[in-house]
C-alpha cells in the first residue's frame, strides 16, 4: 500500500528544505508551526545547528490562534523578533495546519515587510512534501528578491547550486567540488548555499555558468537562466572519469543528459535523490562498464524521468524494483527492504538518516573507489 | 514582563521583577540543541512487546521515525503519510483503517499492542477516530489498540501531549482485582531509585513496587493493573493518576517531586496515612541529607551553579535548597513554573531577589553569547549549554530520584560534575537519555 511505511525511514520535509537552504544567508526564518518542526530541523536535518547561530525559529502555533485565524500574532512575534536581531530578510514557511486553516502565508510576507521594511519571503510549505520541494523554492525565491545585482565578473565563473547538508552532508564534499573547478581552471563565483559569503550569493548574477549538483538547484538555474542568461548544466562530480567529464563540459558550456537508457535487469541500483544518484551511476558506468539504474524516492525533475532513473516513494513500490538486483547502493535505513541476496552498499544519505550514519557518509568528489571496491 | 520594553534586549529578569508561572512574553520559538528530554516515541516504547504506528504529514512523521532508529527500535515503529490528496478527498479514515492493515499484516510477528499515534490534521478535519479503532479491533481481535496523539498544538490548552502521553500509557491495562500488597509508581520515565525511601518504606510494609520499567513481557505490563494504589512524583503524570483511579479503580496519591524536607516529609507522611504504616523517623535521613549539602559546599564554595527546568520538575524548590544551604545559585533556565512552584517563587522572591530567571526557547537566546566569565557548575543540559560550560550534571526529569536521597545523590552528582569535565557537545544532544540511544 501506498504510503505506509513498515519500517523504512521518511525524507526530510518541505518546511526543514526551507529552512536548509537559507540557513547561511543572515535571514530570520520562521517555520509557522506549533512545535515539533524546530527540533526535528534542528536535531535530524540540520548539521549547522550547534556550531553555527542561525535565526530559525517556529512561531509555536496554538490551537486557539489556528481556529480564530489570529495571523496577527505570528506577524507581530516576527515584527518584534525582527526588530531586535536585525535580519537581511526574512522568511515564513508554513506546516500543515496553516495548510489546513489556508492561512496565507504570502499575505502574511507582504504585512510583515509592509511593517518592518525587511525584505519578506513567504513559502507555501504543508510538511506533506519533501525537502527538494522546500529547497527548491526558497533558493529559488531568494534568487528573485535578493539576487539582482551585476557587479562585473573576474575570470570564468561557475555557480554551484542545489546545495544544502541534506545532500551533501558536512563531511568535505561541497570543498571538494570547489577545489576539483578551481583545480581545472575556473572560478568558485558562489555555492549556494553553503560556504559562500552573502556577498557572493547576491552576486550569484556575475557566473559564466551555473551547475546543479542537486534537483533543489533547478528552479533557481532556471530562474538564472532567464534573467541573466547564465546556462546550466546538472550533475555531481563524482569519480575521476566523470568529474573530469564534467569539469570538460561546464569550461565548454556544452549540452550534457545523463544516459537515459538501462536494461530491465540492471547489474546495480541506486537508490537516493535524482541527479547526486544518476552522476554517480554516470561515474560507475564509466569506469566499471556496468548497468545501473536509478530508483529517486524524492520529488525528481520531469526531464531526468527516464528509464534509467525511475519514481518510487514507498515500501511497496520499491520492493518490486529491487527484489532481483545483485548491487543495490541506498542509505542504510533500506537495508530491512533490501533481499538478502543483494550485495549492500551502504552510502547514508543525510536527508533520510539524519546524523545516524553522519561519520560514515564517503565523500565520492573525484574518486568512487569507496563503491566501486564493493560492487560484485 | 520580558519584552514589554521595547529597550530591554536580554532576555534576562530578576525574579523579584517577574511574573509567576510565566515571567517571559509569549513569542517565535528557539530550540536549543539539547535533546536528553524523552519525546512521545520513548515513552511508548516502555509497553513491552507493543508496536507503534505514527500517522501524520512527511515533516512531522521526520523527527519520531528517526528517534525510534536511534533508539535502534525500528522493528517496534511504522509510519502512514498523511498527504495533500487525503486532506482534500477526506478519506483519513480510511488511510488510518487500511494502513494500519497493512503494516499489521507485514509484520513478521503479530504484536501485542499497537499505539497508533494521530496527529494535529486529525484534530483539525475532524476525522472519526473511534470508528477506526471500532474496525481495528474488529480486524485484529488478538490485538490491543490504543489512541496516542501527537498534536503539539494542544500544548497550550487542556491536557498537554506530554501528560496526554503518560495517561496512554496505561490504557492498555484492564480492569482486575486489586491486590492490596502491591502498589505502583507510574508516569515517570525513570524507574525510581534505588536508595529512595519511597522504595523502603514499601518493602519496610512487606508491599510490592512495580512500575512500568519492570516490565519485561506485555503480560507482566498487565499486572499494573492489580496495584491497590499508585503513586505519582511528576506532575504531567496527574493524569494518568486520576486515570488509574477514575477505570481500574487505584487508590492515586500524588506525592510531588521536592528539594524541601518538610515537603518531602509531608509526601512520606501522607504515603503512610494512606497505606496504614507507622510513620517512619525521618531525623537521619534529614541529618545524612545536610551532611551531603555540608561536603558539597565545602568543594564547591561560591562557584556560581546555574539550574534549567529539564533537569528537575522543581528547579525552583532547588534553587531554594542550594542558596539557604551558602551555595552560589545565580541563574535559573525556565519558560514557565508549575504550579507546584509557586510558594517556591514566592520564598526565592522575597529572599533572593536578584536571583535571574532566563528563558530557553525566547528567540533572543539564539544570539544571547554563550559563555561563563568564571568556572560554573550548571544541574541540567540546557542549563549546560546556554553557560557554555563541560562542568555539569547530566539528568533530566529528575532522574528516578526522590525523597533526601534525591539530596544526597544530587550532592554527589555536583561534587563529580565539579571536579570532572565532561563533552558537553556530544552528551547533551543524545535524545531521550537513558533511553538506549544509540547516538
Amino acid at each position: 500500500m501506498k504510503q505506509t511505511a513498515k519500517i523504512i525511514s521518511t525524507y526530510t520535509g518541505d518546511t526543514s528544505g526551507v529552512c536548509s537552504a537559507l540557513f547561511e544567508l543572515g535571514g530570520l526564518i520562521v517555520m509557522h508551526d506549533p512545535s515539533g518542526c524546530n527540533s526535528t530541523y534542528s536535531t535530524h536535518d540540520e548539521p549547522r545547528w550547534y556550531d553555527m547561530d542561525s535565526l530559525v525559529f517556529i512561531s509555536g502555533l496554538t490551537e486557539k490562534d489556528a481556529i480564530f485565524g489570529n495571523d496577527e500574532k505570528v506577524i507581530s512575534d516576527t515584527v518584534r523578533a525582527a526588530e531586535e536581531l536585525n535580519p537581511r530578510f526574512i522568511a515564513i514557511a508554513g506546516s500543515p495546519i496553516p495548510y489546513l486553516t489556508g492561512c496565507d502565508l504570502n499575505a502574511v510576507a507582504a504585512e510583515i515587510e509592509n511593517r518592518t521594511g525587511i525584505p519578506t519571503l513567504g513559502f507555501e510549505t504543508d510538511g506533506m512534501r519533501s525537502y527538494i520541494h522546500g529547497a527548491s523554492i526558497a533558493f529559488r525565491e531568494y534568487t528573485r528578491r535578493m539576487c539582482n545585482q551585476r557587479c562585473g565578473k573576474v575570470g570564468f565563473g561557475v555557480n554551484l547550486l542545489g546545495v544544502t547538508p541534506l545532500d551533501f552532508s558536512v563531511n568535505g564534499s561541497v570543498d571538494s567540488i570547489r577545489k576539483l573547478i578551481t583545480d581545472c581552471g575556473m572560478n568558485i563565483n558562489a555555492v549556494m548555499a553553503m560556504g559562500s559569503t552573502v556577498s557572493e550569493i547576491d552576486h550569484v548574477g556575475d557566473a559564466d555558468v551555473n551547475l546543479v549538483v542537486s534537483s533543489c538547484g533547478i528552479e533557481s538555474a532556471e530562474l538564472l537562466k532567464e534573467r541573466f542568461g547564465i546556462p546550466y548544466i546538472v550533475g555531481t562530480p563524482y569519480g575521476k572519469q566523470f568529474s573530469q567529464f564534467l569539469m570538460n563540459t561546464l569550461n565548454n558550456k556544452s549540452n550534457f543528459s545523463f544516459t537515459s537508457d538501462t536494461s530491465s535487469n540492471p547489474e546495480i541500483i541506486i537508490i537516493g535523490e535524482s541527479i547526486n544518484s544518476l552522476s554517480l551511476s554516470e561515474a560507475i558506468r564509466m569506469e566499471t562498464k556496468m548497468d545501473v539504474k536509478v530508483v529517486s524516492p524524492v520529488d525528481t525533475p520531469r526531464k531526468l524521468i527516464s528509464k534509467s532513473c525511475i519514481s518510487a516513494t514507498y515500501e511497496d513500490e520499491i520492493i518490486p524494483i529491487i527484489q532481483n538486483c545483485r548491487n543495490i547502493i541506498a542509505d542504510p535505513m533500506y537495508l530491512p527492504i533490501c533481499p538478502a541476496s543483494a550485495n549492500f552498499i551502504s552510502l547514508p544519505h543525510e536527508a533520510f538518516s539524519g546524523r545516524i550514519y553522519r561519520d560514515k557518509i564517503p565523500n565520492l568528489i573525484g574518486n568512487i573507489d569507496y563503491i566501486t571496491s564493493k560492487i560484485k | 514582563m520580558l519584552g514589554d520594553n521595547e529597550n530591554n534586549h536580554v532576555a534576562c529578569v530578576k525574579i523579584n521583577e517577574a511574573s509567576y508561572p510565566s515571567p517571559f512574553q509569549s513569542g517565535l520559538e528557539y530550540s536549543a540543541p539539547a535533546r536528553g528530554t524523552w519525546n512521545i516515541v520513548h515513552t511508548g516504547m516502555l509497553i513491552p512487546e507493543a508496536h507503534q504506528i505514527f500517522v501524520c504529514a512527511q515533516g512531522c512523521l521526520r523527527g519520531v521515525v528517526l528517534t525510534a532508529a536511534e533508539l535502534g527500535m525500528s522493528d517496534r515503529f511504522s509510519t502512514i503519510a498523511v498527504s495533500e490528496n487525503n486532506v482534500i478527498s477526506g478519506d483519513n479514515e480510511e488511510l488510518i483503517i487500511e494502513g494500519v492493515t497493512d503494516i499489521i499484516n507485514k509484520l513478521s510477528k503479530k504484536p501485542k499492542a499497537v499505539l497508533v499515534y494521530t496527529s494535529c490534521v486529525h484534530h483539525f478535519l475532524g476525522v472519526d477516530l473511534s470508528a477506526c479503532y471500532t474496525e481495528l479491533r474488529n480486524r485484529f481481535p488478538e490485538i490491543k489498540f490504543t489512541d496516542c496523539y501527537m498534536n503539539p498544538i494542544m500544548r497550550k490548552s487542556g491536557l498537554t501531549p506530554d501528560a496526554r502521553m503518560r495517561q496512554r500509557l496505561y490504557s492498555l491495562l484492564e480492569k482486575t482485582e486489586l491486590k492490596p500488597d502491591q502498589i505502583s509508581i507510574i508516569g515517570n520515565d525513570f524507574p525510581t531509585d534505588k536508595d529512595s525511601e519511597l522504595r523502603s518504606i514499601l518493602r519496610q510494609k512487606g508491599l510490592k513496587l512495580l512500575e512500568i520499567h519492570d516490565c519485561k513481557t506485555f503480560d507482566d505490563y498487565l499486572k499494573l493493573s492489580e496495584s491497590s494504589h499508585c503513586i505519582t512524583t511528576f506532575p504531567a503524570a496527574i493524569a494518568a493518576g486520576k486515570h488509574m483511579n477514575k477505570i481500574y479503580g487505584q487508590n492515586h496519591i500524588h506525592l510531588p517531586f521536592s528539594f524541601d524536607c518538610d515537603e518531602i516529609t509531608e509526601n512520606y507522611l501522607k504515603l503512610c496515612d494512606n497505606l496504614n504504616i507507622k510513620n517512619p523517623d525521618f531525623n537521619l535521613s534529614i541529618e545524612n541529607a545536610h551532611r551531603s549539602l555540608e561536603t558539597a559546599k565545602e568543594i564547591i564554595g561560591k562557584t556560581p551553579i546555574t539550574i534549567d527546568y529539564t533537569a528537575f520538575t522543581r528547579p525552583l524548590s532547588l534553587a531554594k535548597l542550594l542558596l539557604d544551604n551558602g551555595f552560589n545559585v545565580t541563574k535559573i533556565y525556565a519558560d514557565t513554573f508549575t504550579f507546584e512552584e509557586e510558594k517556591d517563587f514566592v520564598y526565592l522572591r522575597d529572599k533572593y531577589p536578584e536571583l535571574k530567571l532566563y528563558p530557553t526557547i525566547h528567540a533572543s537566546m539564539r544570539v544571547l553569547p554563550r559563555s561563563a566569565e568564571e568556572k560554573t557548575l550548571a544541574i541540567g543540559q540546557k542549563a549546560a549549554y546556554f553557560c557554555n560550560t563541560e562542568y555539569f550534571v547530566n539528568i533530566v526529569e529528575n532522574g528516578g530520584y526522590y525523597g533526601f536521597s534525591a539530596i544526597i545523590n544530587l550532592c554527589h552528582d555536583m561534587i563529580d560534575a565539579y571536579n570532572t569535565p565532561k563533552n558537553t557537545k556530544e552528551l547533551i544532544q543524545i535524545k531521550g537519555m537513558g533511553c538506549c540511544s544509540c547516538v
